[in-house]
Protein backbone atom coordinates (compact mmCIF):
# COMPACT_ATOMS: atom_id res chain seq x y z
CA UNK A 1 0.00 0.00 0.00
CA UNK A 2 1.04 3.53 -0.79
CA UNK A 3 2.41 5.50 2.37
CA UNK A 4 0.95 8.80 0.67
CA UNK A 5 -1.41 9.46 -2.41
CA UNK A 6 -2.48 12.61 -3.49
CA UNK A 7 -5.43 13.36 -5.73
CA UNK A 8 -6.13 16.26 -7.40
CA UNK A 9 -4.28 18.36 -5.18
CA UNK A 10 -4.78 22.15 -5.80
CA UNK A 11 -3.38 24.86 -4.02
CA UNK A 12 -4.27 28.42 -4.80
CA UNK A 13 -3.86 32.21 -3.09
CA UNK A 14 -6.98 34.09 -3.71
CA UNK A 15 -7.94 33.23 -7.48
CA UNK A 16 -4.02 32.41 -8.56
CA UNK A 17 -3.30 28.78 -8.94
CA UNK A 18 -0.24 27.99 -7.40
CA UNK A 19 -0.41 24.17 -7.77
CA UNK A 20 -3.42 22.27 -9.89
CA UNK A 21 -4.21 18.85 -10.32
CA UNK A 22 -1.27 17.25 -8.43
CA UNK A 23 -1.87 13.35 -8.77
CA UNK A 24 1.21 11.41 -7.16
CA UNK A 25 1.84 8.31 -5.12
CA UNK A 26 4.84 7.79 -3.13
CA UNK A 27 5.04 3.96 -0.90
CA UNK A 28 7.25 3.65 2.12
CA UNK A 29 11.00 3.54 1.78
CA UNK A 30 10.79 5.39 -1.65
CA UNK A 31 13.01 8.26 -2.53
CA UNK A 32 11.70 10.68 -4.78
CA UNK A 33 13.56 13.44 -5.96
CA UNK A 34 11.11 16.74 -7.20
CA UNK A 35 13.41 19.27 -9.56
CA UNK A 36 11.63 22.02 -11.87
CA UNK A 37 12.65 25.85 -12.61
CA UNK A 38 11.68 28.49 -9.49
CA UNK A 39 8.83 29.09 -8.78
CA UNK A 40 6.91 26.30 -10.11
CA UNK A 41 5.11 25.03 -7.47
CA UNK A 42 7.46 22.62 -5.84
CA UNK A 43 8.37 23.76 -2.30
CA UNK A 44 4.28 24.51 -1.91
CA UNK A 45 3.64 21.25 -2.76
CA UNK A 46 6.42 19.70 -0.08
CA UNK A 47 5.21 21.78 2.64
CA UNK A 48 1.00 20.85 1.83
CA UNK A 49 2.95 17.15 2.63
CA UNK A 50 4.22 18.66 5.15
CA UNK A 51 0.95 20.27 6.87
CA UNK A 52 2.70 23.35 7.07
CA UNK A 53 0.29 24.57 4.18
CA UNK A 54 -3.36 22.77 3.56
CA UNK A 55 -4.18 22.47 0.04
CA UNK A 56 -7.28 24.24 -1.41
CA UNK A 57 -8.56 21.12 -3.57
CA UNK A 58 -8.66 17.20 -3.94
CA UNK A 59 -7.70 14.71 -1.48
CA UNK A 60 -4.64 13.85 0.32
CA UNK A 61 -4.21 10.23 2.12
CA UNK A 62 -1.40 9.58 4.63
CA UNK A 63 -1.07 5.53 5.85
CA UNK A 64 -4.63 5.30 4.70
CA UNK A 65 -6.45 8.16 6.30
CA UNK A 66 -7.28 11.54 5.00
CA UNK A 67 -4.18 13.95 6.39
CA UNK A 68 -7.54 16.26 7.99
CA UNK A 69 -8.16 13.30 10.74
CA UNK A 70 -4.38 13.50 12.18
CA UNK A 71 -3.67 15.79 14.63
CA UNK A 72 -1.18 18.03 12.75
CA UNK A 73 1.44 17.93 15.59
CA UNK A 74 1.29 14.45 16.12
CA UNK A 75 1.46 14.23 11.88
CA UNK A 76 4.52 16.58 11.72
CA UNK A 77 6.35 14.02 13.79
CA UNK A 78 6.14 11.26 11.37
CA UNK A 79 6.55 13.70 8.49
CA UNK A 80 8.98 15.58 8.77
CA UNK A 81 10.34 19.06 6.53
CA UNK A 82 13.91 20.48 6.72
CA UNK A 83 14.60 23.83 5.40
CA UNK A 84 16.56 25.21 3.03
CA UNK A 85 19.12 27.30 5.11
CA UNK A 86 17.79 26.48 8.17
CA UNK A 87 17.57 28.31 11.31
CA UNK A 88 19.34 26.88 14.57
CA UNK A 89 17.84 27.19 17.51
CA UNK A 90 19.06 29.01 20.79
CA UNK A 91 22.68 28.89 21.49
CA UNK A 92 24.21 25.57 21.31
CA UNK A 93 24.47 22.26 19.24
CA UNK A 94 22.87 21.05 22.49
CA UNK A 95 19.73 23.14 22.03
CA UNK A 96 19.01 21.83 18.73
CA UNK A 97 19.50 18.70 19.14
CA UNK A 98 17.41 18.56 22.36
CA UNK A 99 14.48 20.08 21.00
CA UNK A 100 12.77 16.90 19.34
CA UNK A 101 13.18 15.88 23.00
CA UNK A 102 11.48 18.82 24.33
CA UNK A 103 8.48 18.68 22.84
CA UNK A 104 8.29 15.25 23.32
CA UNK A 105 8.50 15.44 26.86
CA UNK A 106 11.59 12.82 26.64
CA UNK A 107 14.74 13.18 28.77
CA UNK A 108 17.90 13.75 26.08
CA UNK A 109 19.18 11.40 24.40
CA UNK A 110 22.82 12.71 24.67
CA UNK A 111 24.05 9.37 23.43
CA UNK A 112 22.65 9.18 20.48
CA UNK A 113 23.51 12.86 19.54
CA UNK A 114 27.31 12.28 20.30
CA UNK A 115 27.15 9.05 17.89
CA UNK A 116 24.50 11.02 15.46
CA UNK A 117 27.33 14.26 15.79
CA UNK A 118 30.47 11.73 15.36
CA UNK A 119 28.76 10.40 12.08
CA UNK A 120 28.32 13.82 10.84
CA UNK A 121 31.96 15.10 11.10
CA UNK A 122 31.72 16.68 14.22
CA UNK A 123 33.08 15.63 17.47
CA UNK A 124 31.50 14.69 21.18
CA UNK A 125 33.15 18.58 21.83
CA UNK A 126 30.37 20.51 19.76
CA UNK A 127 27.53 19.09 21.43
CA UNK A 128 28.56 23.02 23.41
CA UNK A 129 29.39 24.39 20.84
CA UNK A 130 28.14 28.23 20.03
CA UNK A 131 26.02 27.59 16.61
CA UNK A 132 27.14 31.18 15.83
CA UNK A 133 30.39 29.36 15.22
CA UNK A 134 29.70 26.94 12.99
CA UNK A 135 30.10 26.94 9.45
CA UNK A 136 27.53 26.76 6.48
CA UNK A 137 27.54 23.10 5.62
CA UNK A 138 28.04 22.18 9.58
CA UNK A 139 25.20 24.26 9.97
CA UNK A 140 22.66 21.99 7.22
CA UNK A 141 24.31 19.15 9.21
CA UNK A 142 23.01 20.04 12.35
CA UNK A 143 19.90 21.02 11.10
CA UNK A 144 18.93 17.45 9.42
CA UNK A 145 20.26 15.69 12.40
CA UNK A 146 17.91 17.86 14.39
CA UNK A 147 15.44 16.51 12.04
CA UNK A 148 15.90 12.57 12.57
CA UNK A 149 17.00 12.58 16.34
CA UNK A 150 13.62 10.56 16.57
CA UNK A 151 13.30 9.09 13.54
CA UNK A 152 10.43 10.22 11.58
CA UNK A 153 8.76 7.73 8.78
CA UNK A 154 9.08 10.52 5.38
CA UNK A 155 11.65 12.77 5.46
CA UNK A 156 11.25 15.76 3.38
CA UNK A 157 14.39 17.98 2.08
CA UNK A 158 13.58 21.36 0.57
CA UNK A 159 17.26 22.06 -1.53
CA UNK A 160 19.10 21.35 1.82
CA UNK A 161 22.60 21.04 -0.39
CA UNK A 162 21.83 24.22 -2.14
CA UNK A 163 24.63 26.71 -1.40
CA UNK A 164 26.91 24.01 0.30
CA UNK A 165 30.21 23.13 -1.24
CA UNK A 166 31.32 20.14 -2.66
CA UNK A 167 32.53 18.30 -0.25
CA UNK A 168 29.30 19.17 2.63
CA UNK A 169 27.11 18.11 -0.88
CA UNK A 170 28.14 15.04 -1.01
CA UNK A 171 28.82 14.39 2.89
CA UNK A 172 24.57 15.77 3.21
CA UNK A 173 24.14 13.20 -0.03
CA UNK A 174 25.61 10.28 2.06
CA UNK A 175 23.66 11.15 4.99
CA UNK A 176 20.25 11.11 3.29
CA UNK A 177 21.06 7.98 1.47
CA UNK A 178 22.24 6.49 4.83
CA UNK A 179 18.81 7.28 6.38
CA UNK A 180 16.67 5.64 3.38
CA UNK A 181 18.60 2.41 2.26
CA UNK A 182 20.21 1.63 6.34
CA UNK A 183 17.10 3.17 7.95
CA UNK A 184 14.05 2.82 5.74
CA UNK A 185 13.27 6.48 5.59
CA UNK A 186 10.82 7.92 3.01
CA UNK A 187 12.43 10.74 1.56
CA UNK A 188 11.32 13.49 -0.37
CA UNK A 189 13.90 15.76 -1.61
CA UNK A 190 13.48 19.33 -3.78
CA UNK A 191 16.46 19.43 -5.92
CA UNK A 192 18.35 22.09 -8.26
CA UNK A 193 21.44 19.80 -8.81
CA UNK A 194 21.98 18.38 -11.71
CA UNK A 195 24.27 15.46 -10.35
CA UNK A 196 21.45 14.87 -7.96
CA UNK A 197 18.33 14.57 -10.15
CA UNK A 198 20.91 12.72 -12.35
CA UNK A 199 21.33 9.97 -10.17
CA UNK A 200 17.50 10.37 -8.85
CA UNK A 201 16.14 6.84 -8.28
CA UNK A 202 12.83 8.40 -8.78
CA UNK A 203 12.28 11.66 -10.84
CA UNK A 204 8.94 14.03 -11.21
CA UNK A 205 9.60 17.45 -12.77
CA UNK A 206 6.75 20.24 -11.34
CA UNK A 207 6.37 23.17 -14.06
CA UNK A 208 3.72 26.30 -13.96
CA UNK A 209 2.17 23.87 -10.55
CA UNK A 210 1.48 21.24 -12.61
CA UNK A 211 3.28 17.73 -12.38
CA UNK A 212 4.81 17.42 -16.37
CA UNK A 213 7.04 14.50 -16.80
CA UNK A 214 9.72 12.03 -14.90
CA UNK A 215 7.94 8.92 -13.35
CA UNK A 216 4.49 9.79 -12.05
CA UNK B 1 -4.85 70.94 52.79
CA UNK B 2 -2.32 73.69 51.98
CA UNK B 3 -3.40 73.59 47.95
CA UNK B 4 -3.55 76.96 46.35
CA UNK B 5 -4.50 76.50 42.46
CA UNK B 6 -8.27 78.69 41.87
CA UNK B 7 -9.36 79.28 38.58
CA UNK B 8 -7.46 82.69 38.66
CA UNK B 9 -4.05 80.83 39.07
CA UNK B 10 -5.75 78.25 36.22
CA UNK B 11 -5.44 81.26 33.84
CA UNK B 12 -2.51 82.69 34.59
CA UNK B 13 -0.78 79.19 34.78
CA UNK B 14 -2.78 79.12 30.67
CA UNK B 15 0.62 81.46 29.90
CA UNK B 16 2.47 77.72 30.20
CA UNK B 17 0.66 76.95 26.87
CA UNK B 18 1.32 80.25 25.21
CA UNK B 19 5.25 79.28 25.74
CA UNK B 20 4.38 76.04 23.96
CA UNK B 21 2.23 77.76 21.53
CA UNK B 22 4.65 80.34 20.19
CA UNK B 23 7.83 77.75 20.25
CA UNK B 24 5.64 75.61 17.66
CA UNK B 25 4.65 78.80 16.12
CA UNK B 26 7.97 79.90 15.77
CA UNK B 27 9.66 76.37 14.85
CA UNK B 28 6.84 75.84 11.98
CA UNK B 29 6.09 72.61 13.93
CA UNK B 30 2.64 72.83 12.53
CA UNK B 31 1.00 71.37 15.63
CA UNK B 32 -0.42 74.27 17.10
CA UNK B 33 -3.95 73.20 15.84
CA UNK B 34 -3.08 70.05 17.64
CA UNK B 35 -2.19 71.66 20.99
CA UNK B 36 -4.91 73.76 20.94
CA UNK B 37 -7.71 71.12 20.88
CA UNK B 38 -5.69 69.13 23.05
CA UNK B 39 -5.65 71.67 25.96
CA UNK B 40 -9.31 72.52 25.32
CA UNK B 41 -10.00 68.97 25.44
CA UNK B 42 -8.01 68.20 28.55
CA UNK B 43 -9.88 71.26 30.27
CA UNK B 44 -13.15 69.96 30.01
CA UNK B 45 -12.49 66.62 29.93
CA UNK B 46 -11.27 67.05 33.49
CA UNK B 47 -13.59 69.95 34.73
CA UNK B 48 -16.52 66.69 33.90
CA UNK B 49 -14.64 64.29 35.36
CA UNK B 50 -14.17 66.34 37.92
CA UNK B 51 -17.69 66.91 38.74
CA UNK B 52 -18.88 63.44 38.02
CA UNK B 53 -16.34 62.18 40.50
CA UNK B 54 -17.07 65.25 43.33
CA UNK B 55 -21.52 63.47 42.53
CA UNK B 56 -19.98 59.75 43.03
CA UNK B 57 -18.65 60.40 45.43
CA UNK B 58 -21.31 61.78 47.71
CA UNK B 59 -23.47 59.56 46.51
CA UNK B 60 -20.89 56.55 47.33
CA UNK B 61 -23.48 53.78 46.00
CA UNK B 62 -21.83 50.08 45.62
CA UNK B 63 -23.73 49.62 42.31
CA UNK B 64 -22.15 52.94 40.67
CA UNK B 65 -18.90 52.31 41.63
CA UNK B 66 -19.10 49.17 40.57
CA UNK B 67 -20.19 49.95 36.63
CA UNK B 68 -17.97 53.09 36.45
CA UNK B 69 -14.66 50.15 37.88
CA UNK B 70 -16.29 48.03 34.63
CA UNK B 71 -16.19 51.19 32.08
CA UNK B 72 -13.09 52.32 32.83
CA UNK B 73 -11.93 48.81 32.33
CA UNK B 74 -13.84 48.59 29.04
CA UNK B 75 -12.74 51.79 27.73
CA UNK B 76 -8.93 50.36 28.54
CA UNK B 77 -9.65 47.20 26.85
CA UNK B 78 -10.44 49.21 23.82
CA UNK B 79 -7.67 50.89 24.01
CA UNK B 80 -5.14 48.17 24.08
CA UNK B 81 -7.25 46.66 21.34
CA UNK B 82 -6.15 49.64 19.24
CA UNK B 83 -2.63 48.61 19.62
CA UNK B 84 -3.37 44.74 18.52
CA UNK B 85 -3.06 45.33 14.54
CA UNK B 86 -5.27 42.91 13.46
CA UNK B 87 -4.79 40.15 16.21
CA UNK B 88 -8.11 38.17 16.37
CA UNK B 89 -10.24 38.41 19.78
CA UNK B 90 -8.45 41.44 20.48
CA UNK B 91 -11.10 43.26 22.07
CA UNK B 92 -12.08 40.34 24.11
CA UNK B 93 -8.36 39.56 25.13
CA UNK B 94 -7.78 43.07 26.18
CA UNK B 95 -11.42 43.32 28.30
CA UNK B 96 -10.79 40.08 29.84
CA UNK B 97 -6.99 40.52 30.77
CA UNK B 98 -7.43 43.85 32.43
CA UNK B 99 -11.00 42.89 34.10
CA UNK B 100 -8.77 39.88 35.50
CA UNK B 101 -5.44 41.95 36.36
CA UNK B 102 -7.87 44.82 38.09
CA UNK B 103 -10.08 42.43 39.90
CA UNK B 104 -7.55 40.17 41.76
CA UNK B 105 -5.17 43.21 42.39
CA UNK B 106 -8.02 45.08 44.02
CA UNK B 107 -8.86 42.56 46.08
CA UNK B 108 -5.45 41.33 47.22
CA UNK B 109 -5.71 45.46 48.49
CA UNK B 110 -8.89 45.03 50.28
CA UNK B 111 -8.12 41.65 51.43
CA UNK B 112 -4.99 43.93 52.73
CA UNK B 113 -6.76 46.64 54.04
CA UNK B 114 -4.90 49.14 52.30
CA UNK B 115 -8.02 50.37 50.40
CA UNK B 116 -11.78 50.10 51.59
CA UNK B 117 -14.59 49.54 48.49
CA UNK B 118 -15.35 53.48 49.03
CA UNK B 119 -15.75 55.03 45.38
CA UNK B 120 -13.12 58.52 46.11
CA UNK B 121 -10.37 54.94 46.44
CA UNK B 122 -11.54 52.58 44.16
CA UNK B 123 -12.53 54.47 41.09
CA UNK B 124 -8.71 56.21 40.98
CA UNK B 125 -6.62 53.18 42.00
CA UNK B 126 -8.88 51.24 39.39
CA UNK B 127 -8.15 53.46 36.92
CA UNK B 128 -4.29 53.44 37.38
CA UNK B 129 -4.29 49.63 37.86
CA UNK B 130 -6.34 49.50 34.07
CA UNK B 131 -4.14 52.20 32.63
CA UNK B 132 -0.99 50.23 33.43
CA UNK B 133 -2.49 47.18 32.41
CA UNK B 134 -3.74 48.23 29.01
CA UNK B 135 -0.44 50.14 28.15
CA UNK B 136 1.16 46.98 29.39
CA UNK B 137 -0.63 44.83 26.78
CA UNK B 138 -0.65 47.12 24.03
CA UNK B 139 3.10 47.02 24.38
CA UNK B 140 2.79 43.16 24.17
CA UNK B 141 0.69 43.18 21.24
CA UNK B 142 3.01 45.09 19.38
CA UNK B 143 6.22 42.43 20.12
CA UNK B 144 4.05 39.66 19.53
CA UNK B 145 3.22 40.86 16.28
CA UNK B 146 6.73 42.47 15.64
CA UNK B 147 8.25 38.83 16.78
CA UNK B 148 6.39 36.87 14.87
CA UNK B 149 7.22 38.62 11.58
CA UNK B 150 10.95 38.30 12.35
CA UNK B 151 10.91 34.92 13.52
CA UNK B 152 8.47 33.15 11.35
CA UNK B 153 11.03 31.17 9.82
CA UNK B 154 12.67 29.77 13.04
CA UNK B 155 8.69 28.82 14.06
CA UNK B 156 8.28 27.15 10.84
CA UNK B 157 11.28 25.17 11.64
CA UNK B 158 9.73 24.55 15.03
CA UNK B 159 6.27 23.17 13.76
CA UNK B 160 7.76 21.16 11.09
CA UNK B 161 9.93 19.39 13.29
CA UNK B 162 6.41 18.71 15.40
CA UNK B 163 6.80 20.84 17.99
CA UNK B 164 2.67 22.38 19.30
CA UNK B 165 2.12 25.82 19.22
CA UNK B 166 3.24 26.96 22.54
CA UNK B 167 6.64 25.09 21.77
CA UNK B 168 7.02 26.62 18.62
CA UNK B 169 6.04 30.25 20.24
CA UNK B 170 7.83 30.19 23.76
CA UNK B 171 10.66 32.34 22.88
CA UNK B 172 8.26 34.86 21.31
CA UNK B 173 5.79 34.77 24.52
CA UNK B 174 8.30 35.06 26.99
CA UNK B 175 9.69 38.12 25.19
CA UNK B 176 6.48 39.39 24.96
CA UNK B 177 5.45 39.17 28.44
CA UNK B 178 8.42 40.79 29.42
CA UNK B 179 8.15 43.57 27.23
CA UNK B 180 5.08 44.15 28.69
CA UNK B 181 6.32 44.30 32.57
CA UNK B 182 9.60 46.36 31.41
CA UNK B 183 8.42 49.45 31.80
CA UNK B 184 7.04 48.70 35.16
CA UNK B 185 9.78 46.88 36.07
CA UNK B 186 12.41 49.61 34.98
CA UNK B 187 10.16 52.93 36.46
CA UNK B 188 10.11 50.60 39.92
CA UNK B 189 13.91 50.54 39.95
CA UNK B 190 14.18 54.25 39.59
CA UNK B 191 11.09 55.54 41.47
CA UNK B 192 12.09 58.20 44.04
CA UNK B 193 15.15 58.74 42.13
CA UNK B 194 14.56 60.22 39.02
CA UNK B 195 10.90 60.66 39.39
CA UNK B 196 8.19 61.09 42.40
CA UNK B 197 5.13 59.64 41.02
CA UNK B 198 1.98 60.98 40.93
CA UNK B 199 0.28 59.57 43.54
CA UNK B 200 3.26 60.32 45.83
CA UNK B 201 3.62 63.92 44.50
CA UNK B 202 0.35 64.43 45.33
CA UNK B 203 -0.16 63.29 48.68
CA UNK B 204 2.79 65.65 49.42
CA UNK B 205 1.64 68.50 47.06
CA UNK B 206 -1.41 68.26 49.33
CA UNK B 207 0.21 68.41 52.94
CA UNK B 208 0.65 64.95 53.33
CA UNK B 209 3.53 64.09 56.05
CA UNK B 210 6.72 62.36 52.95
CA UNK B 211 6.74 59.29 55.49
CA UNK B 212 3.24 58.55 54.70
CA UNK B 213 3.05 59.33 51.45
CA UNK B 214 5.63 56.87 50.04
CA UNK B 215 3.77 54.35 51.83
CA UNK B 216 1.25 55.14 49.46
CA UNK B 217 3.89 54.84 46.96
CA UNK B 218 4.82 51.33 47.37
CA UNK B 219 1.44 49.96 47.53
CA UNK B 220 1.09 51.39 43.87
CA UNK B 221 4.61 50.36 42.91
CA UNK B 222 3.53 46.62 44.39
CA UNK B 223 0.23 46.85 42.60
CA UNK B 224 1.43 48.03 39.31
CA UNK B 225 3.65 45.13 39.23
CA UNK B 226 0.79 42.48 39.71
CA UNK B 227 -1.90 44.13 37.35
CA UNK B 228 1.11 44.33 34.64
CA UNK B 229 2.29 41.13 34.84
CA UNK B 230 -1.32 39.57 34.92
CA UNK B 231 -2.22 41.55 32.22
CA UNK B 232 0.73 40.43 30.23
CA UNK B 233 0.63 37.03 30.71
CA UNK B 234 -3.27 36.16 30.06
CA UNK B 235 -2.97 38.71 27.02
CA UNK B 236 -0.06 37.06 25.38
CA UNK B 237 -1.28 33.47 26.21
CA UNK B 238 -4.80 34.62 25.13
CA UNK B 239 -3.04 36.59 21.83
CA UNK B 240 -0.71 33.97 20.31
CA UNK B 241 -2.88 31.58 19.02
CA UNK B 242 -4.46 34.23 16.96
CA UNK B 243 -1.53 33.61 14.86
CA UNK B 244 -2.10 29.81 14.06
CA UNK B 245 -5.40 28.12 11.56
CA UNK B 246 -6.85 25.69 13.12
CA UNK B 247 -4.57 22.87 11.12
CA UNK B 248 -1.83 24.63 13.86
CA UNK B 249 -0.28 26.53 10.66
CA UNK B 250 1.10 29.85 11.00
CA UNK B 251 -0.47 32.27 8.97
CA UNK B 252 1.68 35.36 9.52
Amino acid sequence: MSLITLKNVGYRVDQTPILTDINLTIDAREWVTIAGPSGSGKSTLVRIIASLLSKTSGELVFDGQPIESYDPIVYRRRVSYSFQQPTLFGNTVRDNLAFPYQIRQLSFDEERAITGLEYVGLTASDLDKAVNDLSGGQRQRVALLRNVMIYPEVLILDEVTAGLDAENKAFVWSMIQHFNQDDGLTIIAITHDQEEIDAAKRLITIEDGRLVGGSL
Amino acid sequence: MNLAVNNQSLVLALGLVMIALAIGWHEKLGIDRDMIIGVVRAVIQLFVVGYLLKYVFRLNNVWLTAILILIIIFNAGYNAKQRSNGIPRALPISIGAILISTTVTLGVLMLAGAIKFIPSQMIPISGMIASNSMVAIGLCYRNLNAQFKQERQAVLEKLALGADLKDASKEILRDSIKTGMQPTIDSAKTVGIVSLPGMMSGLIFAGVDPVRAIKYQIMVTFMLMSATSIGSVLACYWAYRGFYNERKQLTI
